[in-house]
């Protein structure tokens, strides 16, 4: 079955985030499809390439990083929560001038229009948050 | 739209009220987005979320948008189905007078047909 996986919730703050990164793991290892995981709201921290954490903790971060570039899933970050919360690729650190790229190239950011292509084209949504 | 399989019925349950946390300004994102992507859109209000429906909000105080007046303009997009759980309201004892018009009282009953008959449902 295709599924796209919604995450609204940040890590470290909401469980949710790991359990939207445990399910999605799952899918995958039970022979699904991931269409697109689509990260909205505080959930667009969970594409931060600049968390540190202690080393008996999870890099929740890292590990999506790992995982999409592994299974090369299609990854996006809603673009306007993303530059209001400071996650940002090459091209919007241009724009916007500001010497600094926050966000993981394993993800892309884009417009909301992502999301409902993913509601077209997927058999399940899951939201996280 | 041309193509009918391209249009998906998605229907968006928001349980939040409308300051203090960002899912209902979130919410109402996603319906426009997917009312202009021509996805035929209902949107359910419950617990905390019928909040956002009532009359004279004014957050020019709290440096925000006030979201009961973009609410108003939901038929401007396209949707026409705006559903208000009636227990909801019951449980805080609002009247539906004191709402934004256009909105229709239903059942949990009616609620659930919403989540059982749509393709997509966002519950945030």
């Amino acid at each position: 079955m295709k599924f796209s996986i919604v995450v609204y919730a940040a890590p470290y703050s909401s469980q949710a985030a790991a359990t939207a990164f445990n399910f999605t793991q799952s899918l995958l290892n039970q022979g699904h499809d991931i269409y697109r995981l689509f990260f909205f709201g505080d959930g667009v921290h969970n594409a931060n390439r600049l968390s540190v954490v202690a080393q008996d903790e999870r890099n929740l971060q890292q590990q999506w990083d790992q995982l999409i570039i592994e299974h090369k899933l299609d990854s996006v970050v809603c673009v306007s929560s993303a530059v209001n919360r400071g996650i940002l690729d090459q091209q919007e650190s241009r724009r916007q001038d500001l010497n600094a790229v926050s966000a993981y190239a394993s993800s892309e950011l884009a417009g909301l229009g992502q999301l409902i292509d993913a509601t077209i084209h997927s058999d399940r949504i899951v939201n996280f948050g | 739209m041309a193509n009918d399989t391209l249009k998906k019925s998605v229907t968006f349950i928001s349980r939040h009220a409308p300051y203090g946390v960002n899912n209902a300004r979130l919410t109402l994102d996603m319906a426009l987005a997917s009312a202009v992507f021509g996805q035929n859109v209902s949107y359910v209000f419950m617990q905390d979320g019928i909040y956002q429906l009532l009359k004279n909000q004014h957050a020019d105080g709290i440096h925000s948008k006030t979201l009961g007046k973009a609410l108003e303009t939901l038929s401007l997009y396209g949707i026409d189905e705006v559903c208000v759980d009636a227990e909801s309201l019951a449980e805080r004892n609002i009247q539906s007078s004191e709402l934004i018009k256009d909105v229709q009282l239903v059942s949990r009953v009616e609620i659930a047909k919403l989540i059982d008959e749509a393709d997509a449902v966002f519950n945030l």
